[in-house]
């Protein structure tokens, strides 16, 4: 728990990830690590990778990583906060352009920001994948986890995530277990 | 980006709703049709089955589902334009997509509606998940399993990158809106929103040339 300014402070962390965060939440997950890490402190980073995979176990946009986080750090307030601070800015935005936006429908400008957008929230999904598995416990097992998953996807997209995420952990735990010294 | 779940027995029940249309009717639009009024109760439970069910991503696939082929709520070329926009704007793009569907459908409070009815369910959910997981991290290979749920997670989002890597590779200022955000961000650890806010513009002013280009 810490005392300066709490609840002020988890907003100004994630309000502007909300404005930011282009093509969906998953691409902020980098800047805010490097936030509530390195800069506020307010959990490790092993803690971090913890809530990351507690927020993808769950149902639910990906984006509760925010809500969990504000719950691990500052309990039901903080977690209401962050959520609200992740989720109510963005979508005040995004209901003030849809009301413009069907009446522009097909125009170049719409293709501009569509085409041009995409590629950097490309590149942001790219270094948050980069940046967590640096900081995972599993190392080269992590890393050929996820390509491996990631390609197996590819050729069968309609496998079911739940039975990827039973499958991985138990191979990790297996490996754990026998004291492989891999993970 | 997202798989569209197929439900071929809802398929024939669309004929009564004025709205609902296939796709290759496209001639016969009636244009700004507007949108049955659906009530905000309704609209937020459909929102909040949709958040309760929905794990590792692919909400966009069961709102599909949900609220064009089983309620005919709104057509699918409508749903689209929707997911398109969502994507663009900064914002969990599921929710950006509540919002679009719930205004559709029912004004400011079908947006309110529809997004709280999203986030409600995962709200809790996530807690009772970390909660338990408080409990049961004392054993050693309680960490081990959770890196193993970490891993595939982060696969699930490099599928999300192949795709757009690929669509980038036909454009070279796309291809370089990504690499200089990737290296930024990902290698040299620059501010995330420095810069999103720099390189974002300066993408979508690149693409507005070739936009215009394409057009003469």
């Amino acid at each position: 728990m810490h005392d300066d300014d709490f609840p002020l402070a988890l907003l100004a962390v994630f309000v502007p990830f909300s404005l930011v965060s282009i093509g969906g939440g998953a691409s902020v997950i980098a800047g805010i690590q490097h936030q509530v890490v390195d800069v506020r402190q307010w959990i490790s980073a092993r803690e971090f990778i913890e809530l990351f995979a507690i927020s993808r176990a769950s149902p639910g946009p990906g984006s509760m990583l925010a809500t969990v986080i504000g719950w691990h750090v500052w309990g039901w307030s903080g977690a209401l906060l962050t959520t609200l601070g992740y989720f109510v800015p963005s979508s005040l935005l995004c209901y003030a352009v849809v009301r413009v936006w069907n009446r522009h429908r097909g125009k170049g400008w719409h293709t501009a920001m569509e085409r041009g957008l995409a590629p950097v929230g490309n590149g942001l999904l790219l270094a948050g994948v980069l940046s967590i598995l640096r900081l995972s416990g599993g190392g080269i097992v992590s890393w050929a986890m996820t390509l491996g998953v990631a390609g197996v996807l590819m050729l069968r997209p309609k496998l079911h995530p739940l039975l990827l995420f039973a499958m991985s952990a138990a191979v990790f735990i297996a490996l754990r277990a026998f004291g492989t010294g891999l993970v | 980006m997202f798989a569209i779940p197929r439900v071929a027995s809802d398929c024939g029940r669309g004929s009564e709703g004025a709205n609902f249309r296939l796709q290759n009717e496209s001639e016969f639009i009636p244009l700004n049709t507007p949108a049955p009024a659906v009530s905000i109760p309704n609209l937020f439970f459909v929102f909040f089955r949709v958040g309760l069910l929905s794990f590792g991503g692919g909400l966009s696939g069961w709102i599909f589902r949900e609220v064009v082929t089983t309620r005919h709520w709104i057509d699918e070329e409508e749903f689209l334009s929707g997911l398109a926009v969502s994507q663009i704007l900064p914002g969990t793009n599921v929710s950006n997509l509540a919002v679009f569907i719930g205004n559709k459908l029912n004004g400011p409070l079908g947006a309110i509606a529809a997004l709280t009815g999203l986030i409600a369910g995962p709200f809790f959910a996530v807690i009772g998940v970390a909660t338990v997981y408080g409990v049961i991290k004392a054993l050693p290979l309680a960490e081990a399993g959770l890196d193993g749920v970490t891993a595939v997670a982060l696969g699930l989002i490099l599928i999300v990158v192949a795709k757009g890597a690929r669509r980038a590779a036909q454009r070279i200022e796309a291809m370089i809106a990504l690499a200089v955000t990737f290296i930024a961000v990902g290698l040299l650890h620059w501010s995330l929103l420095a810069v999103a806010l720099v390189v974002g513009p300066i993408s979508v002013a690149a693409a507005w040339l070739r936009v215009r280009a394409d057009a003469r």
